[in-house]
């Protein structure tokens, strides 16, 4: 790290680095070198540019490279001229180094290998300088550019007998190398690094744009350089540093996507380092550690693993199936034996998970590998010459239609592998039939398996001395606990939810004392990887845990399989503890469990010497315990008495599976955490997280049996709650399974300071320092003395708690009756006097320690007069209200926010929910609200001003793209793409159907009384360049707006932030963990994302370091509430501030916090008529409040001396810690890393004074536009032809755009304009098609065609000449159709993933399709002429899918939850009560049928049609039970009223 | 939490009285308590608010919502110990209180209020009745002296508080019976005095001892006091009360209004009186609209007067308030007690410029209309009057407590002459003399009983601090 050239600064980490792209490679299947397939590879990297990203400088790419086999003709030529004689292929290997700039450094790292490969008994054959031609390249990646050579050594025969052997020396060379340099820590610009040392292949890469590779490395281009295969990379990067190794491919590798457990896995490596032992690696195995180098890539520690297994012995196929299994544990449709082999394996390799296409290679075979979920995209081709080309997305490599034999996809878990010495493709089935039963896989996991659940049922003799209120007070349960938490999932089986943001104070500010769960947050996916559905995509998700000690990860010549103990989920019942404890008795002795006391003798602890002792002796003993051969350390806190306290079970949990990772013995031992401690989900997740296998909260048994008359069951939902909540935690980082999760430490702290966190939760990262081992101490003292003291109080009751509500011995909250009186009294009656007796109670530093903007002051500088300040007019243009979507929020407060919005010229937010499209029009005259919307919709009417706007600036585009059409798009000036809300990051959200008014359904295109579902993720975004995707797409939609991204604060959001500048955005929010929402589990509410300051500052360094700043407006948003919050954002660095909970207030919420149960009785968030009469909000009060806000900043900047706001925003160095601070805990806090304020150049923005180059300019659209002319401007038709290419990205979007600011979703007359295509189209292609345009391809699609379709018709058909059948070669990508709202869509071929999720209105008609058909789906009809891939229809709501199912396999197929599969009937036959669209199924399927074979000429339509009557059988309906209620109802009312 | 929608379904139910021709024929406490299902439904209605408006406007904090939702599940037991956690005499608020809590009711905004007093009420007679409430005698005795000069509701309070906790405790009362305002302010009909002497009753099973006729500053040294006792808390009331020096003041039958109530409280009680002040047969003129006031007209009617009548300087206030301006917060509105229901005249705007007399005793009233402009007052031309007065009863407040003892105390006083003592900080309650400490209305003037209650027991955590170092008594 020591040659980075920026290093950890401020809040900038570069650990925190994310990466993504494009990948591909083409091989000749028979082994034939050619300097042709070197060439291919280029090309495709050419053609993957726009799947990469430059950073300030167009030039400097963010890194890309190709390996190919070794060109042995080439070096023989090569070295002709130097001094060595260069032995036959097989017998020498070349290490591509990067090498220091400076020659004394040089020449040590060279005396370095030369040494060791000497001591590795091979020979320095000699060196090579490798041309280069850096003309090109940006100054940035020139001043670290490395010296590039090759070393060519010798194999010594007599130590390698083969060239496996070779290679696994190589190996050990080569790290032995890196681990050498790197302890020198050498300074110099460039860094040391090997791209490979092999005998097989070699890596050319490099700080290069991915069109440059071959202009770089001139190599490249000589014919001699001969290759039968070529693998390449083209990198998007979250920064703009130039680092020349991170560039992939890797040794083995490469990688597109994330693996979000990396550190757990890291971890995992390194415990497993004594109990390893290979037969192959021998004594050489000790010398490749640390095997993974710290502050490495994810793809680069991956790349270590993977060399690791197959030096170790396991083919490339198997290692690949070990680190990205399958979703094995509940698939029912997977072979048996290849269950048991993934089985049998987990035991010895925890998933290394995340969204990956991995490509990989050895030089002989080649191959690539999605994850479970397939949410990278992964395409390949064959030709009949036996070419196989695959990439992130077709169209990169062009090949003639008539040579292709076959155009398929990687599918989700599957494997695709060729292996150039056996001369073919081998399939997924073939690969994994033959490595499965390669070993008899059932009969070990048969022998060696215990399943807890199946062990002897032992009876818990637990009896508890202390009172059961003692006991509870003692883990610090709150009422609140009982209530909010506990209660409701014994009810309920889930979560409780709760809504509004999070306004108490930190934990680290609290007065009261916290549990030490409280000081983490849970970390969450976004941009750069997405989160997952743990609900309709359970499929994917597993909570099976493996207790006890893992085996040998390199033994597998082993042939008796060492025992593992199964359980399938983590959390233990008293009983099930029971039996852990007496397992040697239950399992033969193969297990021996030991439970070691964690509670100690209570003392006073002034400095936590006591607590220190007492985890000191906890780890010594679990070292012990490991010597004496128990394979079971039970740490448990059941001893707790009025004497003794506990220590914190998360510290006593973390402190000793680091202690045994750091001994190497945690692979002897399974960890299980027996506490009273553990109550929700947050505190599972965290012990998971820090390293337990499995969690008795025993307590938490004791007191649900208190609360219930019926214990089981109440025990068993609680269980199934937890389970159903660590599924959420775990899903919202995209991890699906316990076992990679657990050790991942998935958290931040917040709050605890860096020596206290390195010491016993290592590698979690903490940014404002805070308590140690003494407050901790402390604190668990005082809950204890508490507990087991005099406290009358507490004699009879638990603590009130106030964490959800306000509580008046609670925890303290922003919004309590003094503030919200305040401010509601204030912005009625236009006090500003009374507006700064509100603000001083929210500002008021002295009293209550509640934000870390409250520990803040000014620093003092010359003041000036108001007089000299910019207007408060001015500074109001800057503000924003929130996402509230009409839905969460009633009609009545929506619009009033709008035009509060409109008048003072900030903005407002639709949220995700569509808008009404009256709202558009301002209006010209003073009238009322139900003038404009009529009378039905509003429940209280509200006066309007003639030049007032109800129409919201912000359109946001969420997850659901419920109401997003061209038309909303086009009436947009700002674009919000949500990728997570502070309230609930990394999750969906549910509108449930009671809420679904006929309004409400119209605006989101769905159907009255049916529940809405928004999905985790948005399935387009899945990676840093889907999102620069979307914003390509939505600058298409509408060209004026500028495209939003909203981010979270968490650790590393600056990173993330830094990659969506350069994926083009022009605006990202950054919101505090601490937002508002209508309904949110409560752990996420209080435990997921930080407090802006900490994000905020972190984006403002990284985009100023990055020189990124300029071109993006920052927006921050999270309980801001007075003037002095948006003066220290702005000093934090926001240009503008949104604000919701605020406004809401001043529109009458009183922070009922009943917004999820649609009983808000101030009409505010409820849906219900009679209390929305009750809403009193007026837009006047609304704008009373923002130009409040603005006199108090306007009052701190004078006193400041700041005239300009611009001149505000960045001036951290402005900020300081308030001065004598009397607090217990907030001592230890440093903001310095929050106030830093980069060091860069003058000119170097640090606000927004710049624009974004979005490269509209050059889009093919111009060219639609202008031949489109007459039919946008005169409605006449229109019909050409064009050609196309994979490059031309978002096609016909701009074009929509112009019909439809002109006429709206009306559009033009159906096929006004027809576009007969040829080629393979870029990504997006029709997105948002609008209707009367017709798009007619000949060719293929990639991901995102007809995405958000609004009315427009698209036709897919294979080229002319392409030879292979339709219906079984893939025709378009995945995601098609993502949230299309109408319109119509034929494809002949078959499609990936995702088809048609979130249709709501349109009609498709396809071959086949892959896993998660028609997920989320509200409304439209998609017929399916083939077959589908699983979990079909999961979250299906509305609309009708058909689907063509001869061999009835497709129930198999089809997620049942919220579907049932019915029979067509005949048109005659229907019940009239259940039309789809007012018509028969046979209507609607044959006209649809019909059209497919018209416009396609699709085969598969035509034999249907002709044999109608009986394919009618063959036909499936797949009919969601909540729409087939809504349409009978519908029918049922529409029938009464004409009655 | 009540139920979900009960907020929706439930009309507020308010407690109902005896009728008042049946009511006025004895000093009986006339109200009806809800029944439990009556309870139970005003306690569905509880909104479970996310944040708990009512718990703030009630000044001793009463966890409102949590005893809600315990009689809404009929938990009667439950219901006790959250309210008597905050509140150490719900029988007296339950009764007299005016709630405050239920103005900052959310319900409030924009329809009824939770019947919040009344469940109040109920829970705490059922406490008693189920004799659930019982002496809490601390388990260890600190040796502590401590001395509480006044029995109203906040030396009441701050001794039970500090007797719990194991100090040895001794009221000093300077009238015959305990109470304060609470045994000889408040009419018997309103809250008869049982109430008062099984709390004391309690209190002395708690270790309080109680003397009464002990005049601090008259027939008792505060000087002792101080020495004797390791703290002295001040809380005798604010018992001064407001004059109106207008010609004819000097006459027979006018009579400040706590010269007439506790002498009907003492008949009540079983005293004889020979010389008491009675309305019987009278034209009774009550000056001063607000709860005093009140009394006077009850016990008037009582008494059997010819008339009563009311005079209220201030304007008449609005029948309902402006909520949007005013909610949480305690309104100035139209209020008609159930002493008015029982008949009387009420005037507003009324000064009153004399009164005239035959033989010394006053016979007649005169008063004129006002106006108020700019918060000033003005005599509306041409609008004397004259009414008929045998009986004036003075009820316009009080000016702040009795001075003598104060002095003899040799404390300092704020502007109004209250004892001067914050109620934040580490030395809330602390008076300028060392180890004398102040709560109630004589800190903070004329209030109701349940800010008293709240300073006793703010005070008696003060007074535990300071002697033990810490405490664990709730503020």
């Amino acid at each position: 790290m020591a040659n980075r050239k920026i290093l950890k600064q401020g809040l900038y980490n570069p650990k925190n680095e994310h990466d993504s792209c494009g990948v591909g490679f083409v091989v000749n299947t028979h082994g034939q070198k050619s300097h042709k397939i070197v060439k291919q590879g280029l090309e495709i990297l050419t053609n993957l540019t726009h799947r990469g990203a430059t950073g300030y400088d167009p030039k400097l790419g963010d890194g890309a490279g190709l390996l190919i086999q070794m060109p042995d003709k080439f070096f023989r030529s090569e070295t002709k001229n130097l001094s060595f004689k260069l032995p036959s292929l097989g017998h020498y290997g070349v290490g591509m180094l990067f090498l220091p700039q400076q020659k004394k450094a040089r020449q040590i790292c060279e005396t370095i290998i030369l040494k060791i490969i000497k001591e590795e008994k091979q020979f320095e054959l000699g060196w090579r300088d490798v041309p280069v031609n850096n003309k090109n390249i940006a100054k940035a990646a020139r001043d670290v550019e490395p010296v590039i050579k090759q070393i060519i050594v010798g194999r010594n025969d007599n130590v390698c007998n083969s060239q496996d052997s070779f290679e696994r020396k190589l190996f050990v060379i080569r790290k032995r190398i890196e681990i050498e340099v790197q302890k020198l820590k050498i300074e110099d610009a460039a860094k040391f690094y090997i791209n490979s040392m092999s005998s097989r292949t070699i890596v050319y890469k490099g700080m290069l744009l991915a069109s440059e590779v071959g202009v770089y490395f001139s190599d490249l281009l000589k014919s001699s350089v001969e290759s039968a295969l070529a693998l390449v990379h083209q990198r998007f990067s979250t920064n703009t540093f130039p680092s020349w190794d991170l560039a992939h491919p890797y040794r083995m590798i490469a990688h597109n996507g994330e693996i979000n457990t990396v550190q757990g896995n890291v971890n995992w490596i390194n415990a497993r380092r004594k109990k390893m032992e290979s037969v192959l690696l021998s004594k050489d195995l000790k010398k490749l550690w640390p095997l993974i180098e710290d502050g490495q890539s994810d793809s680069a520690c991956f790349d270590n693993c993977l060399e690791l297994l197959v030096a170790g012995g396991y083919s490339l196929p198997h290692a690949i199936m070990m680190l990205i299994p399958e979703a094995w544990s509940g698939n029912t449709l997977m072979n048996e034996n290849r269950r048991y082999f993934y089985e049998y394996h987990a035991a010895l390799m925890e998933p290394w998970d995340g969204p990956a296409a991995v490509a990989f290679t050895d030089g002989k075979m080649i191959g690539a590998t999605l994850d479970r979920n397939g949410l990278r995209p992964a395409r390949y081709l064959m030709t009949d010459d036996g070419v196989v080309m695959m990439a992130s997305e077709m169209g990169v490599l062009k090949f003639p239609e008539e040579k292709i034999i076959k155009k398929w996809r990687l599918e989700p878990g599957k494997m695709l592998l060729i292996d150039t010495q056996v001369g073919h493709i081998i399939d997924d089935q073939e690969i994994k039939k033959q490595l499965c039963s390669e070993k008899p896989y059932k009969d070990w996991v048969l022998k060696s398996r215990f399943f807890l659940e199946d062990l002897k049922a032992v009876k818990s003799s637990f009896k508890h001395k202390n009172s059961l209120l003692d006991l509870q007070q003692g883990f610090g349960y709150t009422q609140e606990d009982l209530s909010f938490i506990l209660k409701p999932m014994i009810e309920m089986g889930q979560e409780n939810s709760g809504s509004m943001g999070n306004d108490t104070a930190l934990p680290v500010l609290s007065n009261r004392p916290k549990l030490i769960y409280n000081y983490f947050k849970q970390l969450f996916a976004q941009v750069t990887n997405p989160p997952i559905d743990p609900i309709r995509e359970d499929i994917v998700m597993s909570l099976v845990t493996f207790i006890g000690p893992k085996p040998n990860l390199l033994g597998m010549n082993e042939n008796s399989p060492a025992m593992r103990l199964e359980a399938s989920q983590p959390v233990l019942s008293l009983d099930e503890l029971d039996q852990l404890k007496s397992v040697h008795l239950l399992t033969n002795n193969q297990f021996k469990s030991i439970t070691l006391d964690i509670t100690y003798e209570l003392s006073k602890d002034q400095d936590g010497k006591k607590m220190k002792a007492a985890l000191n002796s906890l780890c010594k003993a679990a070292t012990k315990a490991v010597n004496n051969g128990f394979n079971i350390i039970i740490l448990s806190d059941r001893n707790i008495s009025e004497n003794r306290i506990a220590l914190p079970a998360l510290l006593a949990c973390s402190a000793t599976h680091h202690h045994l990772i750091k001994e190497g013995q945690r692979t002897s031992t399974g960890l299980v955490i027996d506490t009273g401690s553990a109550k929700e989900v947050h505190h599972f997740a965290l012990l998971a997280g820090y390293g337990a296998e499995a969690v008795c909260p025993w307590l938490t048994h004791i007191t649900i049996k208190s609360m219930t008359n019926d214990f089981i069951s109440a025990q068993e939902k609680y269980i199934k709650a937890i389970g159903k909540g660590l599924y959420k935690v775990m899903s919202k980082m995209g991890i699906s399974t316990y076992q990679s999760y657990c050790g991942a430490q998935i958290f931040e702290a917040v709050g605890l300071n860096s020596e206290f966190v390195e010491h016993y939760f290592r590698g979690t990262a903490t940014n404002i320092e805070g308590i140690g081992i003494k407050e901790v101490a402390q604190e668990a003292e005082r809950i204890h003395r508490a507990a087991f003291g005099d406290d009358p109080i507490l004699m009879n009751a638990l603590d009130a708690g106030g964490e959800y509500a306000f509580r008046i011995r609670g925890e303290q909250h922003m919004w309590n009756p003094e503030s919200v009186a305040k401010l509601q009294h204030a912005t009625r009656a236009n006090q500003f006097e009374t507006y700064k007796e509100y603000a001083e109670l929210i500002n008021n530093q002295s009293k209550c320690y509640m934000t870390l903007r409250g520990l803040f002051s000014f620093k003092n500088t010359k003041s000036i007069s108001i007089k000299e300040v910019e207007s408060a007019k001015e500074i109001v243009k800057r503000f924003a209200t929130g996402a509230m979507s009409l839905g969460s929020i009633s009609t009545e407060a929506h619009s009033t926010l709008a035009i509060a919005m409109n008048r003072i010229g900030g903005k407002s937010n639709t949220g995700e929910g569509g808008e009404d499209q009256r709202r558009f029009i301002p209006l010209k005259k003073d009238s009322m609200l139900s003038e404009h919307l009529s009378a039905e919709v509003i429940e209280k009417d509200i006066a309007l001003k003639a030049g007032d706007s109800m129409r919201s600036r912000i359109k946001q585009v969420a997850s659901g793209r419920f109401g997003v059409t061209a038309e909303y798009l086009a009436a947009a000036d700002q674009i919000q793409i949500k990728m997570a809300q502070g309230a609930k990051p990394g999750e969906g959200g549910q509108l449930p159907g009671h809420k679904v008014s006929s309004y409400i359904a119209k605006l989101r295109f769905s159907v009255p009384g049916v529940g809405l579902i928004s999905p985790p993720p948005h399935h387009d975004i899945y990676s840093i360049e889907d999102l620069a995707q979307l914003i390509h797409d939505l600058k298409n939609a509408n060209p004026l707006a500028i495209i939003s991204v909203k981010l979270v604060s968490e650790t590393g959001v600056g990173t993330v932030a830094a990659g969506v500048a350069k994926a083009k955005s022009d605006h990202i929010v950054i919101a505090g963990h601490d937002g508002g929402t209508g309904a949110s589990p409560l752990s996420s509410i209080k435990h997921a994302g930080t407090p802006w300051e900490i994000g905020l500052a972190e984006t403002q360094q990284t985009l100023v370091l990055n020189q990124l700043r300029g071109r993006v407006i920052v927006q921050v948003d999270g309980q801001m509430k007075t003037g002095r919050d948006v003066v220290i954002g702005a000093m934090l660095g926001a240009d503008e501030f949104g604000f919701a909970t605020a406004p809401l207030v001043v529109e009458g919420c009183i922070m009922m916090r009943k917004c999820h149960l649609n009983t808000c009785p101030v009409g505010v968030a409820t849906q219900d008529p009679e209390l929305r009469k009750r809403f009193t909000g007026q837009p006047e009060h609304v704008v009373n409040f923002f130009f409040f806000v603005a006199e108090e900043v306007r009052e701190l900047m004078a006193t400041l001396g700041i005239r300009k706001f611009d001149d505000l925003i960045g001036r951290a160095d402005l900020l300081d810690m308030e001065a004598g601070l009397d607090h217990w805990k907030i001592q230890g806090l440093d903001f310095s890393r929050i106030f830093y304020k980069p060091k860069v150049s003058n000119n170097v923005s640090i606000y927004n004074n710049e624009k974004q180059y979005h490269a509209l300019d050059i889009a093919l659209d111009n060219k639609l536009i202008k031949r489109a002319k007459l039919a946008i401007e005169r409605k006449q038709s229109i019909e050409f032809d064009l050609e196309i290419t994979n490059t031309n990205r978002t096609l016909g979007t701009m074009l929509s755009h112009e019909v439809a600011k002109r006429y709206g979703n009306d559009g033009l007359l159906d096929d006004s304009i027809i576009i007969n295509m040829n080629g393979t189209a870029g990504q997006s292609f029709g997105a948002f098609l609008t209707k009367g345009i017709t798009f007619n391809l000949y060719g293929e699609g990639n991901d995102y065609v007809g995405k958000g379709l609004c009315g427009g018709k698209i036709i897919i058909s294979p080229p002319k000449l392409f030879q292979g059948n339709a219906s079984e070669n893939i025709i378009v990508g995945n995601t098609v159709m993502y949230g299309a709202t109408s319109g119509e869509a034929y494809f002949n071929g078959i499609a990936g993933e995702r088809f048609c999720v979130r249709n709501s209105g349109a009609s498709a008609v396809i071959e086949g399709l892959g896993n998660h058909g028609c997920e989320y789906m509200t409304g439209g009809t998609v017929i399916v002429l083939g077959s589908t891939g699983q979990n079909f229809a999961a979250g299906m709501s509305g609309g009708i899918a058909y689907i063509y199912d001869p061999h009835n396999l497709f129930k198999k197929y089809c997620n049942l939850s919220m579907v049932t599969l019915e029979k067509i009937e005949k048109k005659e036959l229907q019940n009239k009560e259940l039309r789809h669209l007012n018509k028969s199924d046979e209507e609607i399927m044959k006209n649809l049928i019909n059209n497919h074979y018209k416009y396609t000429n699709s085969q598969a339509a035509k034999l249907i049609l002709n044999n109608w009557d009986n394919e009618l059988k063959s036909f499936v309906k797949v009919m969601p039970i909540e729409y087939k209620r809504a349409i009978s109802e519908l029918y049922a009312s529409s029938t009464k009223e004409v009655a | 939490m009540g139920k979900i929608k009960g907020f929706i379904e439930f009309p507020r139910i308010v407690e109902q009285n005896i009728p008042a021709i049946d009511r006025v024929k004895n000093y009986k406490e006339f109200v009806l308590p809800l029944s439990d299902e009556e309870a139970k439904i005003q306690g569905a209605r509880c909104m479970d608010c996310g944040i708990p408006f009512c718990n703030n406007g009630c000044p001793v904090n009463n966890i409102i919502p949590d005893w809600n939702d315990l009689v809404f599940q009929q938990n009667w037991k439950a219901a006790i110990d959250v309210l008597h956690s905050t509140n150490n005499f719900p029988e007296f608020t339950g009764r007299i209180c005016p709630a405050p809590c239920e103005a900052a009711c959310t319900l409030n905004i924009n329809s009824d209020a939770v019947g919040i007093k009344s469940i109040e009420h109920a829970i705490i007679d059922k406490a008693w009745e189920n004799n659930w409430v019982v002496p809490q005698p601390s388990k260890n005795k600190t040796g502590k002296k401590i001395a509480v000069i006044g029995s109203g509701p906040a030396g009441l309070a701050a001794a039970q508080q500090l007797a719990r906790v194991g100090h040895d405790v001794c009221i000093y009362e300077k009238n015959d019976r305990i109470g304060g305002l609470l045994r000889y302010g408040i009419p018997d009909f309103k809250m008869e005095k049982y109430h008062i002497d099984r709390r004391v009753k309690q209190m002395k099973a708690e270790g309080v001892k109680f003397k009464i006729n002990k005049n601090v500053g008259k027939n008792i040294d505060p000087e002792v006091l101080i020495k004797e006792y390791d703290a002295v808390i001040l809380s005798g009331g604010a018992e001064w009360p407001r004059d109106l020096p207008v010609p004819g003041r000097e006459l027979n039958g006018i009579h400040f209004a706590m010269d007439f109530l506790p002498l009907q409280n003492k008949v009540v009680a079983g005293d004889k009186i020979s010389d008491q002040i009675t309305a019987r047969d009278k034209h009774v003129v009550v000056i001063g609209g607000g709860d005093t006031g009140s009394d006077c007209v009850g016990t008037s009617n009582r008494h059997g007067a010819l008339s009563v009548t009311q005079f209220e300087l201030m304007p008449q206030p609005p029948e309902q308030e402006d909520k949007s301006m005013i909610w949480p917060y305690w309104p100035l509105k139209m209020r008609t007690t159930s002493s008015h229901e029982e008949g009387c005249e009420r005037d507003w705007s009324i000064a009153t410029k004399s009164f005239t007399g035959e033989k010394g005793k006053v016979k007649q009233l005169i008063g004129v209309k006002v106006e108020w402009r700019n918060g000033k007052m003005q005599e509306i031309s041409n609008t004397e009057f004259k009414l008929k007065a045998d009986l004036v009863l003075l009820a316009m407040g009080f000016m702040g407590p009795q001075q003598t003892m104060l002095d003899k105390f040799l404390i300092e006083k704020d502007q109004r002459g209250n004892v001067k003592a914050t109620t934040e900080g580490e030395k809330a309650y602390f008076t300028s003399r060392k180890k004398v400490f102040a709560a109630g209305d004589i800190r903070r003037g004329q209030s109701l009983v349940v800010w008293a209650i709240r300073e006793g027991r703010q005070c008696a955590r003060s007074v535990d601090e300071f002697l033990m170092g810490s405490s664990v008594l709730p503020r």
